[in-house]
Protein backbone atom coordinates (compact mmCIF):
# COMPACT_ATOMS: atom_id res chain seq x y z
CA UNK A 1 0.00 0.00 0.00
CA UNK A 2 1.21 3.23 -0.64
CA UNK A 3 2.16 5.91 2.31
CA UNK A 4 -0.24 8.43 0.62
CA UNK A 5 -2.76 5.92 1.80
CA UNK A 6 -1.73 5.04 4.98
CA UNK A 7 -1.66 8.74 6.38
CA UNK A 8 -5.52 8.38 6.09
CA UNK A 9 -5.43 5.38 8.37
CA UNK A 10 -6.14 5.96 12.05
CA UNK A 11 -3.51 4.59 14.32
CA UNK A 12 -6.12 1.88 14.95
CA UNK A 13 -6.09 0.95 11.74
CA UNK A 14 -2.57 0.92 11.58
CA UNK A 15 -1.67 -1.01 14.55
CA UNK A 16 -4.40 -3.27 13.03
CA UNK A 17 -2.54 -4.42 9.32
CA UNK A 18 0.78 -4.47 11.16
CA UNK A 19 -1.07 -7.35 13.08
CA UNK A 20 -2.80 -8.96 10.78
CA UNK A 21 0.25 -8.82 8.26
CA UNK A 22 2.00 -10.68 10.74
CA UNK A 23 -0.11 -13.56 10.68
CA UNK A 24 -0.92 -13.45 6.50
CA UNK A 25 0.45 -15.99 5.20
CA UNK A 26 3.10 -14.31 2.31
CA UNK A 27 2.92 -15.83 -1.14
CA UNK A 28 5.93 -17.92 -1.56
CA UNK A 29 7.89 -16.06 -4.29
CA UNK A 30 10.90 -17.94 -4.85
CA UNK A 31 9.16 -21.43 -5.57
CA UNK A 32 6.77 -19.68 -7.54
CA UNK A 33 9.65 -18.18 -9.53
CA UNK A 34 11.43 -21.50 -9.93
CA UNK A 35 7.86 -23.21 -11.00
CA UNK A 36 6.87 -20.33 -13.26
CA UNK A 37 10.45 -20.89 -14.98
CA UNK A 38 10.16 -24.43 -15.48
CA UNK A 39 6.36 -24.53 -16.69
CA UNK A 40 7.06 -21.36 -18.81
CA UNK A 41 10.41 -22.97 -20.33
CA UNK A 42 8.37 -26.00 -21.21
CA UNK A 43 5.13 -24.28 -22.81
CA UNK A 44 8.25 -22.54 -25.28
CA UNK A 45 9.66 -25.32 -25.65
CA UNK A 46 7.19 -27.03 -27.18
CA UNK A 47 6.38 -23.70 -28.89
CA UNK A 48 9.69 -24.55 -30.33
CA UNK A 49 8.85 -27.88 -31.60
CA UNK A 50 5.67 -27.12 -33.40
CA UNK A 51 8.09 -24.26 -34.52
CA UNK A 52 10.64 -26.56 -35.94
CA UNK A 53 7.71 -29.18 -37.24
CA UNK A 54 6.45 -26.85 -39.87
CA UNK A 55 9.16 -25.49 -40.97
CA UNK A 56 10.25 -29.41 -41.33
CA UNK A 57 7.14 -30.60 -42.79
CA UNK A 58 6.09 -27.24 -44.83
CA UNK A 59 7.37 -24.35 -46.67
CA UNK A 60 7.67 -22.16 -43.92
CA UNK A 61 10.65 -20.01 -42.94
CA UNK A 62 12.08 -18.99 -39.29
CA UNK A 63 10.08 -16.24 -39.95
CA UNK A 64 7.27 -16.97 -41.51
CA UNK A 65 6.38 -20.24 -38.87
CA UNK A 66 5.97 -17.75 -35.83
CA UNK A 67 2.38 -17.37 -37.20
CA UNK A 68 0.95 -20.92 -37.33
CA UNK A 69 2.85 -22.01 -33.91
CA UNK A 70 1.12 -18.90 -32.15
CA UNK A 71 -2.46 -20.09 -33.58
CA UNK A 72 -1.42 -24.16 -32.37
CA UNK A 73 -0.66 -22.94 -29.13
CA UNK A 74 -4.26 -21.01 -28.85
CA UNK A 75 -5.66 -24.07 -30.29
CA UNK A 76 -4.54 -26.13 -27.25
CA UNK A 77 -5.12 -23.21 -24.84
CA UNK A 78 -8.81 -23.07 -25.73
CA UNK A 79 -9.22 -26.87 -25.43
CA UNK A 80 -7.71 -27.39 -22.06
CA UNK A 81 -9.93 -24.44 -21.14
CA UNK A 82 -12.88 -26.12 -22.22
CA UNK A 83 -12.31 -28.90 -20.47
CA UNK A 84 -11.41 -26.86 -17.18
CA UNK A 85 -7.61 -27.35 -16.58
CA UNK A 86 -5.92 -24.73 -17.89
CA UNK A 87 -6.84 -22.77 -14.72
CA UNK A 88 -5.65 -25.89 -12.54
CA UNK A 89 -2.05 -25.20 -14.18
CA UNK A 90 -2.00 -21.95 -13.57
CA UNK A 91 -2.71 -22.43 -9.82
CA UNK A 92 0.63 -24.25 -9.98
CA UNK A 93 2.58 -22.42 -12.32
CA UNK A 94 1.42 -19.13 -11.90
CA UNK A 95 3.72 -16.24 -14.45
CA UNK A 96 4.55 -19.49 -16.11
CA UNK A 97 1.40 -20.18 -17.92
CA UNK A 98 0.29 -16.83 -17.82
CA UNK A 99 3.24 -15.02 -19.45
CA UNK A 100 3.10 -16.96 -22.64
CA UNK A 101 0.83 -16.22 -25.44
CA UNK A 102 -1.33 -19.14 -23.83
CA UNK A 103 -2.42 -16.56 -20.79
CA UNK A 104 -3.57 -14.39 -23.29
CA UNK A 105 -5.52 -17.04 -25.13
CA UNK A 106 -6.98 -18.10 -22.06
CA UNK A 107 -8.07 -14.85 -21.22
CA UNK A 108 -9.90 -14.31 -23.89
CA UNK A 109 -11.25 -17.73 -24.17
CA UNK A 110 -12.19 -17.62 -20.24
CA UNK A 111 -14.15 -14.85 -20.73
CA UNK A 112 -15.93 -15.69 -23.49
CA UNK A 113 -17.17 -19.41 -21.97
CA UNK A 114 -17.58 -17.37 -19.11
CA UNK A 115 -20.26 -15.03 -21.01
CA UNK A 116 -21.95 -17.50 -23.26
CA UNK A 117 -25.30 -17.42 -20.86
CA UNK A 118 -25.95 -13.96 -21.44
CA UNK A 119 -26.01 -14.03 -25.37
CA UNK A 120 -23.69 -13.98 -28.32
CA UNK A 121 -23.27 -10.36 -28.86
CA UNK A 122 -23.99 -8.50 -25.47
CA UNK A 123 -22.38 -11.40 -23.54
CA UNK A 124 -20.00 -13.07 -25.54
CA UNK A 125 -19.25 -10.14 -28.24
CA UNK A 126 -18.86 -7.70 -25.14
CA UNK A 127 -17.23 -9.02 -22.88
CA UNK A 128 -14.67 -11.42 -24.78
CA UNK A 129 -11.58 -9.01 -24.31
CA UNK A 130 -12.99 -8.09 -20.85
CA UNK A 131 -9.41 -9.32 -19.29
CA UNK A 132 -7.37 -8.97 -22.84
CA UNK A 133 -8.62 -5.77 -23.77
CA UNK A 134 -6.13 -3.39 -21.38
CA UNK A 135 -3.42 -6.25 -22.82
CA UNK A 136 -4.07 -5.07 -26.56
CA UNK A 137 -4.71 -1.73 -25.83
CA UNK A 138 -0.97 -1.27 -23.63
CA UNK A 139 0.38 -3.55 -25.61
CA UNK A 140 0.05 -1.48 -29.10
CA UNK A 141 0.24 1.68 -27.79
CA UNK A 142 3.49 0.42 -26.11
CA UNK A 143 4.74 -0.94 -29.41
CA UNK A 144 4.31 2.42 -30.92
CA UNK A 145 5.93 4.32 -28.80
CA UNK A 146 8.92 1.94 -29.06
CA UNK A 147 8.79 2.47 -32.47
CA UNK A 148 8.72 5.92 -32.02
CA UNK A 149 12.04 6.19 -30.11
CA UNK A 150 13.56 3.82 -32.58
CA UNK A 151 13.26 5.86 -35.26
CA UNK A 152 14.00 9.06 -33.96
CA UNK A 153 17.55 7.77 -32.90
CA UNK A 154 17.91 5.67 -35.98
CA UNK A 155 16.88 9.54 -37.96
CA UNK A 156 18.64 11.60 -36.36
CA UNK A 157 20.94 9.67 -33.93
CA UNK A 158 22.62 8.42 -36.54
CA UNK A 159 22.59 4.78 -35.48
CA UNK B 1 -27.48 -2.42 23.37
CA UNK B 2 -26.80 -4.16 20.51
CA UNK B 3 -28.01 -7.52 21.51
CA UNK B 4 -31.95 -9.06 21.60
CA UNK B 5 -32.54 -11.64 24.14
CA UNK B 6 -35.38 -13.81 23.21
CA UNK B 7 -37.95 -15.26 26.06
CA UNK B 8 -40.44 -16.69 23.87
CA UNK B 9 -38.06 -19.48 23.00
CA UNK B 10 -38.34 -19.02 19.00
CA UNK B 11 -37.56 -22.71 17.60
CA UNK B 12 -35.73 -24.04 14.61
CA UNK B 13 -38.43 -26.64 13.76
CA UNK B 14 -36.57 -27.81 10.68
CA UNK B 15 -33.38 -26.92 8.52
CA UNK B 16 -33.02 -27.57 4.69
CA UNK B 17 -29.21 -27.87 3.63
CA UNK B 18 -28.10 -28.50 -0.32
CA UNK B 19 -24.60 -29.00 -1.57
CA UNK B 20 -22.38 -29.13 -5.13
CA UNK B 21 -19.92 -31.18 -6.03
CA UNK B 22 -17.02 -30.19 -4.94
CA UNK B 23 -18.82 -30.02 -1.28
CA UNK B 24 -20.06 -34.11 -2.16
CA UNK B 25 -16.55 -34.36 -1.52
CA UNK B 26 -16.04 -32.60 1.70
CA UNK B 27 -16.17 -33.40 5.39
CA UNK B 28 -19.07 -32.99 6.24
CA UNK B 29 -20.72 -34.46 3.02
CA UNK B 30 -23.43 -36.47 5.20
CA UNK B 31 -25.02 -33.84 7.46
CA UNK B 32 -26.46 -32.27 3.73
CA UNK B 33 -30.09 -33.09 2.89
CA UNK B 34 -29.52 -32.91 -0.58
CA UNK B 35 -26.25 -32.79 -2.83
CA UNK B 36 -25.78 -32.45 -6.85
CA UNK B 37 -23.14 -34.43 -8.53
CA UNK B 38 -23.28 -31.57 -11.13
CA UNK B 39 -22.36 -27.85 -10.67
CA UNK B 40 -24.95 -26.46 -13.36
CA UNK B 41 -27.60 -28.21 -11.87
CA UNK B 42 -29.43 -29.20 -15.38
CA UNK B 43 -30.35 -25.57 -15.60
CA UNK B 44 -28.67 -23.69 -18.34
CA UNK B 45 -26.75 -20.80 -16.54
CA UNK B 46 -25.07 -20.56 -13.14
CA UNK B 47 -27.49 -17.81 -11.79
CA UNK B 48 -30.59 -20.65 -12.61
CA UNK B 49 -28.59 -23.06 -10.53
CA UNK B 50 -28.08 -20.99 -7.79
CA UNK B 51 -31.67 -20.11 -7.34
CA UNK B 52 -32.30 -23.97 -7.27
CA UNK B 53 -30.11 -24.60 -4.96
CA UNK B 54 -32.29 -22.07 -2.35
CA UNK B 55 -35.47 -23.18 -3.47
CA UNK B 56 -34.37 -26.59 -3.11
CA UNK B 57 -33.21 -26.22 0.42
CA UNK B 58 -36.28 -23.88 1.33
CA UNK B 59 -38.41 -27.14 -0.20
CA UNK B 60 -36.68 -29.85 2.06
CA UNK B 61 -36.89 -27.26 5.29
CA UNK B 62 -40.75 -27.11 4.70
CA UNK B 63 -40.74 -31.00 3.86
CA UNK B 64 -38.76 -32.33 7.14
CA UNK B 65 -41.54 -30.07 9.47
CA UNK B 66 -44.45 -31.16 7.67
CA UNK B 67 -45.79 -28.51 6.38
CA UNK B 68 -47.14 -27.39 3.46
CA UNK B 69 -44.98 -24.05 1.94
CA UNK B 70 -48.36 -22.25 1.95
CA UNK B 71 -47.95 -22.11 5.69
CA UNK B 72 -44.49 -20.49 5.80
CA UNK B 73 -45.95 -16.55 6.75
CA UNK B 74 -42.75 -15.12 5.60
CA UNK B 75 -39.09 -15.25 3.86
CA UNK B 76 -35.81 -13.47 4.84
CA UNK B 77 -32.69 -14.25 2.78
CA UNK B 78 -29.95 -13.12 0.39
CA UNK B 79 -26.98 -13.99 -1.08
CA UNK B 80 -23.69 -12.37 -3.33
CA UNK B 81 -25.00 -11.74 -6.54
CA UNK B 82 -25.97 -8.09 -7.71
CA UNK B 83 -29.40 -7.21 -6.01
CA UNK B 84 -29.32 -10.68 -4.99
CA UNK B 85 -31.61 -12.08 -7.41
CA UNK B 86 -31.25 -15.58 -6.94
CA UNK B 87 -33.37 -15.43 -3.59
CA UNK B 88 -35.66 -13.39 -5.01
CA UNK B 89 -36.27 -15.43 -7.99
CA UNK B 90 -36.66 -18.16 -5.44
CA UNK B 91 -39.03 -15.84 -3.41
CA UNK B 92 -41.30 -15.84 -6.32
CA UNK B 93 -41.56 -19.95 -5.87
CA UNK B 94 -41.50 -19.98 -2.41
CA UNK B 95 -44.73 -17.03 -2.59
CA UNK B 96 -44.36 -16.42 1.51
CA UNK B 97 -44.12 -12.54 2.10
CA UNK B 98 -40.28 -11.72 1.77
CA UNK B 99 -37.71 -9.54 2.97
CA UNK B 100 -34.37 -9.64 0.73
CA UNK B 101 -31.54 -9.14 2.90
CA UNK B 102 -27.94 -8.44 2.25
CA UNK B 103 -24.89 -8.64 4.97
CA UNK B 104 -23.01 -10.21 2.51
CA UNK B 105 -21.59 -13.79 3.99
CA UNK B 106 -23.31 -12.50 7.51
CA UNK B 107 -26.82 -12.93 5.68
CA UNK B 108 -27.25 -16.20 7.30
CA UNK B 109 -26.99 -15.04 10.99
CA UNK B 110 -28.67 -11.68 9.79
CA UNK B 111 -31.92 -13.91 9.03
CA UNK B 112 -32.07 -15.88 11.50
CA UNK B 113 -31.94 -12.92 14.10
CA UNK B 114 -34.13 -11.30 12.06
CA UNK B 115 -36.53 -13.98 12.24
CA UNK B 116 -36.26 -15.19 15.62
CA UNK B 117 -36.85 -11.32 16.79
CA UNK B 118 -40.45 -11.00 14.54
CA UNK B 119 -41.38 -14.46 16.07
CA UNK B 120 -40.57 -13.52 19.35
CA UNK B 121 -42.22 -10.43 19.56
CA UNK B 122 -45.86 -12.32 18.30
CA UNK B 123 -44.85 -10.91 14.78
CA UNK B 124 -45.29 -13.83 12.86
CA UNK B 125 -45.71 -18.25 13.89
CA UNK B 126 -43.88 -19.70 10.76
CA UNK B 127 -40.84 -17.79 8.86
CA UNK B 128 -38.04 -19.36 6.59
CA UNK B 129 -34.37 -18.08 6.08
CA UNK B 130 -31.51 -18.90 5.25
CA UNK B 131 -28.45 -17.65 2.51
CA UNK B 132 -27.02 -19.14 -0.53
CA UNK B 133 -23.60 -18.90 -2.98
CA UNK B 134 -22.97 -20.62 -6.29
CA UNK B 135 -18.73 -20.63 -6.55
CA UNK B 136 -19.21 -20.09 -10.27
CA UNK B 137 -21.81 -17.51 -10.00
CA UNK B 138 -20.45 -15.73 -7.38
CA UNK B 139 -16.58 -16.15 -8.92
CA UNK B 140 -17.53 -14.78 -12.12
CA UNK B 141 -18.94 -11.67 -10.30
CA UNK B 142 -16.36 -10.96 -7.92
CA UNK B 143 -12.61 -12.07 -9.52
CA UNK B 144 -12.04 -13.68 -12.89
CA UNK B 145 -14.43 -15.64 -14.97
CA UNK B 146 -14.38 -19.34 -13.90
CA UNK B 147 -11.38 -20.61 -16.28
CA UNK B 148 -9.16 -18.42 -15.70
CA UNK B 149 -5.87 -19.10 -15.48
CA UNK B 150 -4.92 -16.92 -12.33
CA UNK B 151 -2.81 -18.11 -9.08
CA UNK B 152 -4.41 -17.01 -6.37
CA UNK B 153 -2.55 -16.29 -3.16
CA UNK B 154 -2.09 -18.63 -0.14
CA UNK B 155 -4.69 -16.00 1.66
CA UNK B 156 -7.80 -16.66 -0.55
CA UNK B 157 -10.94 -18.14 0.24
CA UNK B 158 -12.89 -21.14 -2.27
CA UNK B 159 -16.54 -19.82 -2.11
CA UNK B 160 -19.10 -22.94 -1.24
CA UNK B 161 -21.71 -23.78 -3.68
CA UNK B 162 -24.66 -24.73 -1.10
CA UNK B 163 -27.65 -22.87 -0.25
CA UNK B 164 -28.75 -23.49 4.03
CA UNK B 165 -32.01 -22.78 5.13
CA UNK B 166 -33.77 -22.83 8.47
CA UNK B 167 -37.71 -22.88 9.70
CA UNK B 168 -38.44 -20.40 12.90
CA UNK B 169 -41.60 -21.33 14.61
CA UNK B 170 -43.07 -20.01 17.88
CA UNK B 171 -43.37 -23.58 19.08
CA UNK B 172 -42.06 -27.03 17.87
CA UNK B 173 -39.45 -29.31 19.04
CA UNK B 174 -35.83 -28.02 18.07
CA UNK B 175 -33.15 -26.52 18.95
CA UNK B 176 -34.04 -22.85 20.53
CA UNK B 177 -32.32 -19.65 19.41
CA UNK B 178 -32.07 -17.50 22.58
CA UNK B 179 -30.48 -14.22 21.31
CA UNK B 180 -28.34 -12.31 19.05
CA UNK B 181 -26.15 -9.44 18.57
CA UNK B 182 -26.32 -7.09 15.65
CA UNK B 183 -22.70 -6.22 14.50
CA UNK B 184 -21.37 -3.23 13.26
CA UNK B 185 -19.33 -2.27 10.53
CA UNK B 186 -15.99 -2.31 11.23
CA UNK B 187 -13.59 -1.12 8.53
CA UNK B 188 -9.55 -1.44 9.47
CA UNK B 189 -8.67 -0.08 6.29
CA UNK B 190 -7.84 -3.53 4.67
CA UNK B 191 -7.55 -3.47 0.77
CA UNK B 192 -6.68 -6.77 -0.61
CA UNK B 193 -9.64 -8.72 -1.73
CA UNK B 194 -7.75 -12.33 -1.64
CA UNK B 195 -7.50 -12.01 2.08
CA UNK B 196 -10.93 -11.52 3.57
CA UNK B 197 -10.36 -13.47 6.97
CA UNK B 198 -7.84 -10.86 8.08
CA UNK B 199 -10.44 -7.96 7.32
CA UNK B 200 -12.81 -9.80 9.01
CA UNK B 201 -11.93 -10.70 12.35
CA UNK B 202 -12.02 -7.78 13.86
CA UNK B 203 -15.72 -7.41 12.88
CA UNK B 204 -16.37 -10.90 14.81
CA UNK B 205 -14.27 -10.22 17.77
CA UNK B 206 -15.85 -7.13 18.62
CA UNK B 207 -19.80 -8.69 18.02
CA UNK B 208 -18.56 -12.08 20.08
CA UNK B 209 -17.03 -9.32 22.76
CA UNK B 210 -20.68 -7.20 23.19
CA UNK B 211 -22.14 -10.52 23.09
CA UNK B 212 -20.43 -11.73 26.39
CA UNK B 213 -20.48 -7.75 27.75
CA UNK B 214 -24.43 -7.44 26.82
CA UNK B 215 -25.51 -10.48 28.10
CA UNK B 216 -23.10 -10.62 30.90
CA UNK B 217 -21.73 -14.37 30.62
CA UNK B 218 -18.56 -15.69 30.41
CA UNK B 219 -17.23 -17.16 27.32
CA UNK B 220 -17.21 -20.80 28.71
CA UNK B 221 -21.17 -20.67 28.71
CA UNK B 222 -20.94 -21.77 25.27
CA UNK B 223 -19.72 -25.12 24.12
CA UNK B 224 -18.96 -23.72 21.18
CA UNK B 225 -18.09 -20.12 19.85
CA UNK B 226 -18.38 -20.98 15.52
CA UNK B 227 -17.24 -18.02 13.17
CA UNK B 228 -18.79 -18.20 9.68
CA UNK B 229 -15.55 -17.65 7.09
CA UNK B 230 -12.65 -16.53 8.62
CA UNK B 231 -10.44 -19.08 7.57
CA UNK B 232 -7.11 -19.70 8.86
CA UNK B 233 -5.87 -16.60 8.88
CA UNK B 234 -8.66 -14.89 10.12
CA UNK B 235 -8.89 -17.23 13.07
CA UNK B 236 -5.54 -17.13 13.66
CA UNK B 237 -5.73 -13.31 13.95
CA UNK B 238 -9.03 -13.31 16.02
CA UNK B 239 -7.85 -15.49 18.28
CA UNK B 240 -4.73 -13.15 19.30
CA UNK B 241 -7.04 -10.51 19.54
CA UNK B 242 -8.40 -12.24 22.38
CA UNK B 243 -5.61 -12.63 24.22
CA UNK B 244 -4.87 -8.69 23.44
CA UNK B 245 -8.12 -8.04 25.51
CA UNK B 246 -7.80 -10.71 27.64
CA UNK B 247 -11.10 -12.35 26.55
CA UNK B 248 -10.79 -15.95 27.91
CA UNK B 249 -11.63 -17.69 24.87
CA UNK B 250 -10.04 -21.15 24.75
CA UNK B 251 -8.26 -22.32 21.13
CA UNK B 252 -10.39 -25.55 21.17
CA UNK B 253 -13.71 -23.87 21.77
CA UNK B 254 -13.63 -21.47 19.00
CA UNK B 255 -13.99 -23.05 15.60
CA UNK B 256 -14.61 -21.47 11.96
CA UNK B 257 -17.06 -23.11 9.33
CA UNK B 258 -15.22 -22.26 6.65
CA UNK B 259 -12.54 -24.90 8.17
CA UNK B 260 -15.39 -27.51 8.86
CA UNK B 261 -16.49 -28.01 5.25
CA UNK B 262 -14.06 -29.12 3.43
CA UNK B 263 -10.63 -31.88 3.55
CA UNK B 264 -7.25 -31.18 4.43
CA UNK B 265 -6.26 -32.07 0.94
CA UNK B 266 -8.90 -30.22 -1.03
CA UNK B 267 -7.28 -27.14 -2.64
CA UNK B 268 -9.06 -24.27 -0.87
CA UNK B 269 -6.11 -22.15 0.18
CA UNK B 270 -7.52 -20.62 3.23
CA UNK B 271 -10.69 -21.94 3.58
CA UNK B 272 -14.31 -21.93 2.64
CA UNK B 273 -16.46 -18.13 2.17
CA UNK B 274 -19.74 -17.49 1.08
CA UNK B 275 -22.88 -16.60 1.76
CA UNK B 276 -23.99 -20.27 1.52
CA UNK B 277 -20.96 -21.10 3.92
CA UNK B 278 -21.86 -20.75 7.45
CA UNK B 279 -25.77 -21.44 6.31
CA UNK B 280 -24.94 -24.90 5.41
CA UNK B 281 -22.63 -25.96 7.81
CA UNK B 282 -24.72 -24.61 10.59
CA UNK B 283 -27.90 -25.45 9.67
CA UNK B 284 -26.43 -29.12 8.38
CA UNK B 285 -23.79 -30.33 10.30
CA UNK B 286 -23.55 -27.91 13.65
CA UNK B 287 -27.41 -28.60 14.23
CA UNK B 288 -27.48 -32.13 13.67
CA UNK B 289 -24.73 -32.67 16.49
CA UNK B 290 -26.91 -30.71 18.53
CA UNK B 291 -29.37 -32.95 18.14
CA UNK B 292 -27.13 -36.05 18.97
CA UNK B 293 -26.24 -33.75 22.16
CA UNK B 294 -22.39 -33.07 21.56
CA UNK B 295 -23.17 -29.86 21.80
CA UNK B 296 -25.62 -27.92 24.28
CA UNK B 297 -24.82 -24.66 23.80
CA UNK B 298 -23.58 -22.80 20.40
CA UNK B 299 -22.64 -18.90 19.20
CA UNK B 300 -23.06 -18.29 15.74
CA UNK B 301 -20.79 -15.59 14.70
CA UNK B 302 -21.64 -15.07 10.48
CA UNK B 303 -19.14 -12.67 9.03
CA UNK B 304 -19.31 -10.65 6.15
CA UNK B 305 -16.92 -8.21 3.74
CA UNK B 306 -18.89 -5.71 2.47
CA UNK B 307 -17.32 -5.10 -0.82
CA UNK B 308 -17.80 -5.15 -4.59
CA UNK B 309 -15.70 -5.27 -7.13
CA UNK B 310 -16.58 -2.09 -8.04
CA UNK B 311 -15.42 -0.62 -4.47
CA UNK B 312 -11.99 -2.86 -4.79
CA UNK B 313 -10.62 -0.98 -8.45
CA UNK B 314 -11.15 2.10 -7.04
CA UNK B 315 -9.13 1.63 -4.39
CA UNK B 316 -11.56 1.64 -1.25
CA UNK B 317 -11.27 -0.51 2.17
CA UNK B 318 -13.04 -3.74 2.93
CA UNK B 319 -15.94 -2.99 5.89
CA UNK B 320 -16.58 -6.13 8.11
CA UNK B 321 -19.52 -6.81 9.60
CA UNK B 322 -20.32 -9.73 12.21
CA UNK B 323 -24.19 -10.95 13.58
CA UNK B 324 -24.04 -13.60 16.48
CA UNK B 325 -27.24 -15.46 17.18
CA UNK B 326 -26.88 -17.99 20.12
CA UNK B 327 -28.72 -21.37 19.82
CA UNK B 328 -29.52 -23.81 22.66
CA UNK B 329 -30.64 -27.39 23.09
CA UNK B 330 -34.08 -27.44 23.97
CA UNK B 331 -33.77 -29.10 27.28
CA UNK B 332 -31.10 -26.68 28.17
CA UNK B 333 -33.62 -23.36 27.97
CA UNK B 334 -37.00 -24.50 29.35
Amino acid sequence: MSNNQKKNLTPVQQEYQQFQSEREVKRPILKNCIKAFLVGGFICLIGQCIQTFFMYYFDFTEQTAGNPTVAVLIFITMFLTGFGVYDRFAQFAGAGTAVPVTGFGNAVISAAIEHRTEGFVLGVGGNMFKLAGSVILFGVFSAFVITLIKTILIQWGGL
Amino acid sequence: MRTWIFDNNPVIVSTGTVGGPFEAKGKIAEDYDLLHEDLWLKEDSYEKAHKVLLEEASLRATEKAGITKEKVEYFLAGDLINQITPTSFSAKTIGAAYLGLFGACSTSMEGLALASFIVNHGGANCILTGSSSHNAAVEKQFRYPTEYGAQKPPTSQWTVTGAGVSLVMNKGEGPVVTSATIGKVIDMGLTDPFNMGGAMAPAAVDTIETHMKERNIDPSYYDLIVTGDLGHIGRECALDLFKKHHTPIKEKQFQDCGLMIYREDQPVLAGASGAGCSAVVVYGHLLNRMKKGEIKRMLVVATGALLSPLTIQQNETIPCIAHAVSIEHQNMKK
